[in-house]
């Protein structure tokens, strides 16, 4: 049975002539959001005791619990931490990354690339996540930084050019949100010019900074107020000091008090609203569908993949996807061959190599014996030689004894003789 | 006695062989919850808001497909529903169309605007649908049109560069029209909820409800829900996508007592008791179609529209969506047999291409 499909291109505007009730719809999607929870991840990029934790502290109204880093570290590297917050039923899980050791080292050469490998980290993960083929997309702990605060240090004259040089590796891949530190050690003039002469640094270095959105009524007037404050000067502090007759964030000095939350003192204020209170969900959108859209279209292209061949005939993913797998597998064979032909190899080695070293110990051990024998032989003949001559000796010995014996006794008859000779006297009568 | 030099050549083969691990960035730690303990208002809950302006201005769709036997009062409900014409067959009073001889798929697009938040909704009318005398497999270029919809939201989602809002034509909810016999359901029905509540989400509505009585029509949802149980048919609200306690004791309710829904559709309005409603002039009254004493249009209207929208389209992307990508991937190298570079059997497609050190 053959289907007919006819589809209308031009839609019709409909008139509703009652309630129908579908503008219950943004409620029904707030609400499951709502039941699942928002993540929002936020990285700190800045010097070591710049006022990162103090200022996330003041921003969220709590004391997170950090050890203050040391100036020692021998790099960079990135410490994550996460929270749940609750406020009336909103659910939220946040995480803050830091940059541990930033801006420490004698040689900064490598010190942004830290950074951007946890950025893309995340995005992998993600990107991960949505080529499996079994995903769960929809209950995935969204870990992609949404929002990148960079700290800049309050020295009244210009951008370090480590500032530069991080900010420009950053921009295209995170949404970035300058603020001045500190802000509390520059005076008002001074501060005018700082903020004017970094804001024309970073455009005259091409950095991509956030821009807040002015393309919604609501949001477009009171975005485009702030956008002229930026980079904002805020002054971060948990500590209450009493104001009139009210507690109040502020860090008192000899010569006065800083209030955090009093717009003439700094942008703190600004900086909550346009974070959180407004913008919050846009940073969360950019992230997802400029961010981390750019990061998959590169990593695939870098994979190889392609929409259109040269021919400009679509390509199926999949198709590529099969090519290339196909390509790993061979690959995968191919190595797994060679180590297995090397592994062949290097036993065979070694069995010759120990085949020469038993040769060599036996060679050794018939060499051995053959001196034993030899010396044995040598003792023995030495040995006979030695009872030969005994024998020799004893013979002769025995020999001369005889004679001895023989020319003794002869001796002793001449010598009676002789005596009897020689005495006339004797009575032979 | 041995040379030394076999094993330091060992190591130094080795380590050409095996890449080096990737350094793991940090991985961030179990959250620590914090809430009592909030200082003063930070104002995270304005996200809520954030996020509703955001999806007023982009705007919703919505596709509702409706499949039954001619003559049910399909189009009626429809315009019922929506208020307004959106299907134009039941305008014209002269039946002159023929029944077609096949399924045809009708798809028109809408945009409606209720209250700020504007609405393309697009219905699917399936004429010729059991209307033959041999209706064998007449649900297959239905579940054509659907898994093509999921074919063309893959095709776009896989793509390099995507599309900032990828145009969503997939079916999220199919309003299948049972004829008031009183008896039970016919085998077609069985049939077609059978093969199709696995790819989308159905939801059996009792047409023409005014032919029965009020006991009749208890007696014949009990059946029909009974049937359907017996049969394994899973329609919407489906027991496994329950997400909480809290969903589960209101799904169930509506599983085990208002389903499947007994509608009355109209478009005519009468006075009655001096206000206009929506009904059908009978010789033994009017029945008032939004009337909860008369039938049940008006649960199915806000089980549809007032509370569950959101719910049909999430669990249509989430869940028949993910599903159909799944099988696909995980098929013949995802192409149709015959066509593409590739038309051998793979196996499975891992989840990345590229060698990793895990």
């Amino acid at each position: 049975m053959k289907g007919i499909i006819v589809m209308n291109e031009e839609l019709r505007n409909l008139s509703l002539s009652g309630h129908v009730g579908f503008d219950s719809l943004p409620d029904q999607l707030v609400n499951k959001s709502t039941s699942q929870g928002f993540c929002f991840n936020i990285l700190c990029v800045g010097e070591t005791g710049i006022g990162k934790s103090t200022l996330m502290d003041t921003l969220f109204n709590t004391k997170f619990e950090s050890d203050p880093a040391t100036h020692n570290e021998p790099g960079v590297r990135l410490k994550a931490r996460s929270y749940e917050l609750q406020e009336s039923n909103v659910r939220l899980k946040l995480t803050i990354v830091d940059t541990v050791g930033f801006g420490d080292q004698i040689n900064k050469d490598d010190s942004y690339k830290p950074i951007v490998e946890y950025i893309d980290a995340q995005f992998e993960a993600y990107l991960q996540e949505e080529l499996k083929i079994k995903r769960s997309l929809f209950n995935y702990h969204d870990t992609r930084i949404h929002a990148c605060l960079y700290f800049i240090a309050p020295t009244g004259h210009s951008l370090k050019s480590l500032d530069l040089v991080t900010m420009k590796k950053l921009d295209s891949k995170v949404n970035i949100i300058p603020i001045i530190a500190k802000a509390d050690t520059i005076a008002k003039n001074e501060l005018h010019k700082f903020k004017s002469k970094i804001m024309s640094e970073l455009v005259s270095n091409g950095v991509q900074i956030y821009q807040f959105p002015t393309d919604e009524e609501t949001v477009a007037e009171i975005n485009a107020t702030m956008s002229v404050h930026l980079p904002f000067a805020v002054v971060g502090s948990t500590e209450e000091v009493k104001i009139g007759n009210k507690m109040a964030k502020a860090r008192q000095y000899p010569w006065g008090v800083v209030q955090v939350e009093n717009e003439s003192h700094c942008d703190f204020v600004k900086l909550r609203e346009m974070l959180i209170r407004v913008n919050m969900e846009d940073l969360r959108e950019q992230t997802h569908a400029r961010h981390y859209e750019l990061y998959r279209r590169c990593k695939l292209e870098e994979m190889g993949f392609k929409d259109t061949d040269p021919d400009s005939k679509p390509f199926s993913l999949q198709e590529t996807y099969e090519a290339k797998r196909n390509e790993f597998l061979g690959e995968l064979q191919k190595k797994e061959e060679e180590m297995r032909q090397m592994f062949v190899m290097r036993v065979k080695e070694k069995e010759a190599e120990l085949k020469e070293a038993e040769k060599e110990l036996h060679e050794k051990f018939d060499l051995l014996k053959r001196t034993h024998q030899e010396e044995k032989k040598k003792v023995e003949d030495k040995k006979k030689e030695l009872e030969d001559e005994v024998n020799n000796f004893q013979k002769k010995k025995a020999a001369t004894q005889l004679l001895q014996s023989q020319a003794q006794q002869s001796g002793a008859q001449q010598t009676k003789k002789d005596k009897d000779k020689k005495n006339p006297w004797l009575c032979t009568e | 006695m041995s040379k030394g030099l076999p094993e330091t050549r060992t190591d130094a083969a080795m380590s050409e062989l095996v890449p080096e691990p990737r350094p793991k960035p940090a991985v961030p730690m179990k959250p620590v919850s914090i809430n009592s303990n909030l200082l003063g208002y930070i104002g995270i809950d304005t996200i809520i808001e954030q996020m509703r302006k955001k999806t007023m201005k982009t705007g919703f769709d919505f596709n509702i497909m409706v499949v039954g036997q001619s003559g049910l009062g399909k189009s009626t409900l429809v315009n019922t529903l929506f208020k307004s014409q959106v299907s134009r067959k039941a305008a014209s009073w002269n039946r002159e169309e023929k029944i077609p001889k096949t399924v045809e798929i009708k798809a028109i697009g809408h945009v409606i605007e209720e209250g700020g938040v504007k609405m393309k909704l697009t219905v699917i009318d399936t004429p010729g649908f059991g209307d033959q005398i041999n209706n064998e497999n007449c649900w297959e270029p239905i579940e054509k049109y659907i898994n093509e919809q999921y074919e063309k939201f893959l095709k776009e989602e896989v793509n390099i560069a995507r599309k900032k809002r990828i145009p969503d034509t997939r079916v999220h909810c199919c309003l299948y029209f049972i004829s008031p016999t009183g008896h039970s359901l016919r085998p077609l029905d069985l049939e077609f909820m059978k093969h199709l509540s696995k790819v989308v989400n159905i939801i059996p509505v009792i047409a023409k409800a005014d032919t029965m009585t009020l006991e009749e029509k208890s007696e014949f949802k009990q059946r029909v829900r009974k049937e359907l149980e017996v049969n394994g048919i899973e329609f919407y609200p489906q027991k496994e996508f329950d997400e909480d306690l809290e969903d589960k004791t209101e799904n169930d309710k509506i599983r085990q007592e208002s389903m499947p829904f007994a509608v009355v559709g109209s478009d005519k309005e009468y006075q009655v008791n001096g206000k206009r409603v929506l009904g059908r002039k009978t010789p033994w009254g009017i029945i008032e179609v939004e009337n909860l004493n008369h039938c049940e249009f008006a649960l199915l209207r806000d089980f549809v529209i007032r509370t569950h929208l959101q719910d049909l389209k999430e669990v249509t992307h989430n869940i028949h969506y993910e599903t159909y990508r799944a099988k696909r991937l995980n098929d013949n190298g995802g192409l149709p047999p015959g066509e593409g570079l590739l038309g051998t059997v793979l196996p499975p497609v891992p989840a990345t291409p590229c060698p990793s050190a895990e």
